[in-house]
C-alpha cells in the first residue's frame, strides 16, 4: 500500500461527512413530531426509499466483504450475495406493503397489532434490540479494521479512537436529523457506493475487453493454488460434511433474515402509502442486485489484477481486495475515494441501526409499555427516542472497541439468524394466519431468540477452534457456526405450538381489522404536509 | 381511548365495520387474487433458491462444468437467480397494479368514506 495516502483518505472522507452533515441540518428544519423524527413524516417516494434501503443494506460487509470473498474463494463469495439478494423477494411479496398498512413506527406496532399489548410489544423490542445490536457490534468492529487498511492506523489506540469518532458522528447525525436526516445519508452513500462499484466494474470489463470469460481465464491464472477451483463452489464451504451443512444453514438464514431485519422494516414507514413501499423495494431489488453482480466482477478483478498473494499480505486480508484494485486501477485518488465510501457506508448503516434501535425503545416500551399509550407521539417520545440513541451509540461504541479484531462475519451471521428465527415467523404467522394468538406470538419470538443465541454460544464460533472468540475454552456442543437450519423451522414450531396449546384465542375483531387494514390500506398511517 | 395503540385517525371505523368488510366479497375476492399470487410464487422461488444452493453445497462437479470459455454451469446458475428475482419482483408489481390496487382502492374509499 506504498501509493495509499491516508491524508488523501481522509480528506475525502471530511468532505462526505461535512456535505451529509449540511444536508442533514437543512433536513432537520422540518422535524418536530415524533412521526417526523422516528418515520420521516412518511414523506419520501418509492424510488427514494429504495434508495435508501440499498444504502442501508449494502453495508461494508457486503462491498468489502463479499468482494474479497470472490477475490480468494471465487464462487462461495458470489453465494453470499445471491442469498442476500433473493430474499428481497419475501419483503416485497410476503412482508413490505402489509407491515406499511398495519404499523406506525416499529416492527412491534405490527406484531403485537392483535395481540395482547405490552407482553408482545416487550418481545419485540428485545429481539429488535438484540438484532440491531449485533449487527451494529459488527459495523463497528469492522471499522476497526477498515482503518487500520485504509489510514495506516495499526495501534489499538488509534483504531479505538476512529471508532470513537465513528460512533459520535453517527450518534450526531441521528439526534440532529432524525429518520429524515438519516434517509438522506443512505440516499447520497448509496449513491456513491454504486457509482464507484459500477465505475471500477466498467474499468476491470475494459481490460478484459468486456470479455467475462477472459477475466476469470486471468483470476485463475493470478491464483496457482487455487486454480480451475476458483470458478466453482466449494473452494471454502466444500471442505468437510460439516462446513457444507454450515454453508446451507448460512443459507437459509440468509434468505428468510432480510424480511426480519428491523432497521429494513422501519424504512418502509418512511413513505406515504403501501404502494410507495412496494416501489421501494422494487427499487432496493435492482439496485442491490446490480450491486452484487458489480461484486462479482470486481471480486474476479481483483483476484486478476492485484492477486491472492498480494490481498493476503494486506493489512485486513480479504476486506482489503476492493480498495487495493481501486489503487491498482486509478492510484491513491480512486483508493481515497473508494476508501471513503467504505467508511460513510458503515456510518450510515450505523446511524440506521441506531434510530430503529432507539425507535423500538421510545415507542414500544415508552410509549406504549411503561406509558401504557399516554405518551404514544408526544414530545417525551422524540425526546426518549433521542436519549436511547446517545445511550446505544456509547454502548456500540464500546461495544465496537472490545469486539475490535473479533470475527464480524459471525455477528451478521448471527443478526440475521435472529431475524429469520425470531422475527420472520411471528411476522408471517400474524399477517397471515387467522388463529395466532399473544401467547404463540411469545414463543415464536422468545423461543427462536433463545433457541439461536444458545446455539450460538455452543458453536465453534465462540469456542474451542482457533478462529474463535474464546480460543482457550472448549464448550462447542453444537457442530455449526450458523444456527439457522435448526433454529428457523423451531421458531416456526413454536409459533404453531405456542398457539394451539394456548387456552386465549385470537381476537377476532382485531383480528378483522388488522387483516382488511393490512390489505386494503384503509386507516393506514398518512404522509405529514410541511 | 381504547384504540390508541392502532388508530391514527379521526374517522375511525368501528370494529362491526372491519368485520363486515372482511366478510365482504370484493373482500375475499381481493384476499384470494393476493394470496394466490403470492403464496405459490413464494414457494417457487424458494425452492429453487434451495435446489441452486443444494447444488452448490453438493454438485461441486456439476456447476464446475464449463459450457463456453471460463463460463461454467454454476455461474449460469448463479446469474439466473438475479434473472428470476428481477423477473418476479416485475410480475409482481404488474399483477398488484393491475389487479390488486384498484379492488384494494375500492374497499379503502367504501371504509373511510364511510367514517367522515
Amino acid at each position: 500500500m506504498n501509493e495509499s495516502s491516508p491524508i488523501l483518505n481522509i480528506s475525502i472522507f471530511g468532505v462526505f461527512v461535512i456535505a451529509t452533515l449540511v444536508v442533514v441540518i437543512r433536513a432537520s428544519r422540518n422535524t418536530k413530531t415524533a412521526a417526523d423524527y422516528l418515520a420521516a413524516g412518511r414523506a419520501f417516494t418509492g424510488p427514494q426509499n429504495g434508495i435508501a434501503i440499498a444504502g442501508d443494506y449494502l453495508s461494508a460487509a457486503s462491498f468489502l466483504g463479499i468482494a474479497g470473498a470472490i477475490a480468494l474463494n471465487g464462487y462461495d463469495g458470489f453465494l453470499y450475495s445471491i442469498g442476500f439478494l433473493v430474499a428481497w423477494l419475501v419483503a416485497l411479496l410476503l412482508v413490505a406493503e402489509l407491515l406499511r398498512n398495519t404499523g406506525k413506527y416499529t416492527m412491534g406496532d405490527v406484531l403485537s397489532f392483535r395481540m395482547r399489548q405490552r407482553p408482545v410489544r416487550a418481545a419485540a423490542a428485545t429481539s429488535t434490540m438484540a438484532v440491531s445490536f449485533f449487527y451494529l457490534l459488527a459495523q463497528m468492529a469492522g471499522a476497526g479494521g477498515l482503518v487500520a487498511l485504509l489510514l495506516g492506523i495499526t495501534g489499538t489506540g488509534g483504531q479505538a479512537l476512529v471508532i470513537a469518532v465513528v460512533g459520535a458522528l453517527m450518534i450526531a447525525y441521528v439526534l440532529i436529523g432524525g429518520m429524515k436526516g438519516t434517509t438522506w445519508v443512505q440516499i447520497i452513500k448509496a449513491v456513491l457506493l454504486i457509482a464507484g462499484a459500477g465505475i471500477m466494474t466498467v474499468w476491470v470489463l475494459a481490460k478484459y475487453g468486456f470479455n467475462l470469460s477472459s477475466l476469470l481465464g486471468a483470476a485463475v491464472d493470478a491464483a496457482p493454488k487455487a486454480g480451475e477451483k476458483l470458478l466453482g463452489p466449494g473452494l471454502q464451504y466444500g471442505a468437510t460434511g460439516t462446513s457444507k451443512l454450515d454453508f446451507l444453514s448460512l443459507a437459509l438464514a440468509l434468505v428468510l433474515g432480510t424480511a426480519g431485519l428491523p432497521h429494513i422494516l422501519m424504512r418502509f414507514y418512511t413513505v406515504p402509502t403501501a404502494k410507495e413501499a412496494r416501489r421501494s423495494v422494487v427499487w432496493a431489488i435492482w439496485l442491490i442486485g446490480i450491486f452484487y453482480l458489480f461484486t462479482l466482477v470486481l471480486g474476479y478483478g481483483a483476484g486478476a489484477l492485484v492477486g491472492p498473494d498480494k490481498i493476503n499480505a494486506a493489512p485486513g486480508k480479504a476486506n482489503s481486495a476492493a480498495p487495493l484494485l481501486a489503487l491498482e486501477l486509478g492510484g491513491p485518488i480512486l483508493l481515497g475515494l473508494i476508501a471513503a465510501v467504505a467508511f460513510a457506508t458503515i456510518l450510515a448503516v450505523v446511524a440506521g441501526l441506531t434510530i430503529t434501535a432507539s425507535a423500538s425503545f421510545a415507542h414500544d416500551i415508552y410509549a406504549n409499555i411503561i406509558k401504557k399509550g399516554q405518551e404514544e407521539d408526544k414530545d417525551s417520545e422524540v425526546k426518549v427516542a433521542r436519549i436511547t440513541a446517545i445511550v446505544i451509540g456509547l454502548v456500540s461504541i464500546g461495544g465496537g472497541i472490545i469486539a475490535n479484531g473479533q470475527n464480524i462475519a459471525f455477528l451478521v451471521a448471527l443478526a440475521f439468524a435472529v431475524a429469520a428465527s425470531a422475527n420472520l415467523p411471528t411476522i408471517l404467522y400474524s399477517l397471515f394466519w387467522k388463529r395466532f394468538n399473544t401467547s404463540g406470538a411469545l414463543w415464536s419470538i422468545y423461543g427462536g431468540l433463545i433457541v439461536t443465541i444458545t446455539l450460538i454460544v455452543l458453536s465453534p464460533a465462540v469456542s474451542g477452534k482457533p478462529t474463535s472468540m474464546f480460543k482457550n475454552a472448549d464448550f462447542d456442543l453444537f457442530p455449526l457456526s450458523n444456527p439457522g437450519i435448526v433454529s428457523i423451522p423451531v421458531a416456526f414450531l413454536l409459533g404453531y405450538v405456542g398457539t394451539i396449546l394456548s387456552k386465549d384465542k385470537a381476537d377476532p375483531a382485531k383480528q378483522a381489522e388488522m387483516e382488511v387494514r393490512s390489505l386494503t390500506g384503509a386507516g393506514a398511517e398518512k404522509a405529514i404536509a410541511h | 381511548m381504547s384504540t390508541v395503540d392502532h388508530t391514527p385517525s379521526e374517522s375511525a371505523p368501528d370494529a362491526q365495520k372491519w368485520a363486515d368488510v372482511q366478510a365482504s366479497d370484493d373482500f375475499a375476492e381481493l384476499k384470494h387474487r393476493l394470496r394466490k399470487f403470492v403464496f405459490p410464487v413464494s414457494g417457487l422461488f424458494l425452492a429453487w433458491y434451495l435446489l441452486y444452493v443444494l447444488l452448490a453445497d453438493y454438485a461441486h462437479g456439476f456447476m464446475s462444468t464449463k459450457v463456453f470459455g471460463n463460463i461454467n454451469v454454476g455461474l449460469i446458475f448463479g446469474l439466473l437467480q438475479f434473472v428470476s428475482t428481477f423477473v418476479i419482483t416485475t410480475l409482481y408489481v404488474r399483477h398488484a397494479n393491475k389487479n390488486l390496487d384498484p379492488l384494494a382502492e375500492k374497499l379503502r374509499n367504501e371504509i373511510e368514506g364511510d367514517g367522515k
